[in-house]
């Protein structure tokens, strides 16, 4: 498949690089130009994927998180979100809206239902103490050319 | 994130500021939780005016608040969210929780 743009990082995971990602983000979509809402529903996105990866897979422990942002023909926005972290034991347990596996960090078990609700696709790949990678697609709207 | 105290009566209002994200909700959930023990308001206002980003994070501070202020018979006004985060709110269904209020009179429209 074709490439039309690319963008990867890696940042340790602490809470201060959610601001990070979502800024990232903002970064590679703005020449895209996207409407404001595509561009919160993406934030948010892209900051529950981070968030998830920080709080779940690495249980506050270190490790790194890395982001792959492609932009492929007809606009359609790929999302890449890989952690080295626990992995995920029941992949549709953790989906369930409101399951948390951190009830004491005050998590409204929402994170998977906004990426779904906020995007054409979610996949996850998880094995447990390997990591998890969540792949999300986005089709922006169409353009037409000016008249 | 910058919280201002509001009390009047029994109503303690919060207005929020910034991002509400996962590494600001801790911050924010002491200094709110300071102000509802200190004062055991009736009504809490947490006003999203000038919130510009929240995720999850921010739905999981309002249950947290719910929880508190519910068995003393309290209730939480979610006041004046843009439309990216009343449609974070609505996706989480906050409406079963909070009133959901628009704040000036000509959009009293309640989500």
């Amino acid at each position: 498949m074709k490439v039309i743009n690319e963008f990867k990082c890696t940042f340790p995971a602490v809470s201060a690089n959610e601001a990070l990602a979502r800024s990232a983000l903002s970064a590679f979509l703005i020449p895209a130009d996207p409407t404001a809402q595509e561009l919160a529903d993406l934030r948010t996105v892209i900051s529950e994927a981070v968030t998830n990866a920080i709080v779940h897979g690495y249980r506050n422990a270190t490790g790194n998180v890395s982001i792959c942002l492609r932009m492929l023909p007809d606009r359609m926005l790929y999302i890449k979100i890989s952690d080295k972290g626990c992995g995920i034991p029941d992949i549709p347990q953790a989906m369930q809206p409101l399951y948390t596996s951190a009830p004491e960090e005050e998590r409204a078990g929402l994170g998977f239902a906004i990426m779904q609700e906020f995007t054409d696709d979610l996949r996850v790949r998880s094995t447990p103490d390997h990591g998890t990678t969540l792949i999300m697609r986005r089709q922006l709207r169409q353009i037409h050319a000016e008249e | 994130m910058q919280i201002a105290y509001d009390l009047q009566e029994s109503q303690l209002s919060v207005e929020l500021t910034g991002e509400i994200d996962h590494h600001h909700a801790s911050g924010i959930r002491a200094e709110v939780d300071t102000a509802i023990y200190a004062h055991m308001p009736r009504i809490l206002i947490l006003d999203f005016q000038n919130v510009t980003f929240m995720d999850s994070s921010g739905i999981g501070l309002i249950m947290g608040r719910y929880k508190i202020l519910q068995p003393l018979g309290g209730e939480i006004i979610l006041r004046n969210p843009p439309p990216h985060i009343a449609r974070v709110l609505r996706l989480a269904g906050m409406e079963r929780l909070a009133r959901i209020q628009m704040h000036s009179p000509e959009e009293v429209a309640e989500l």
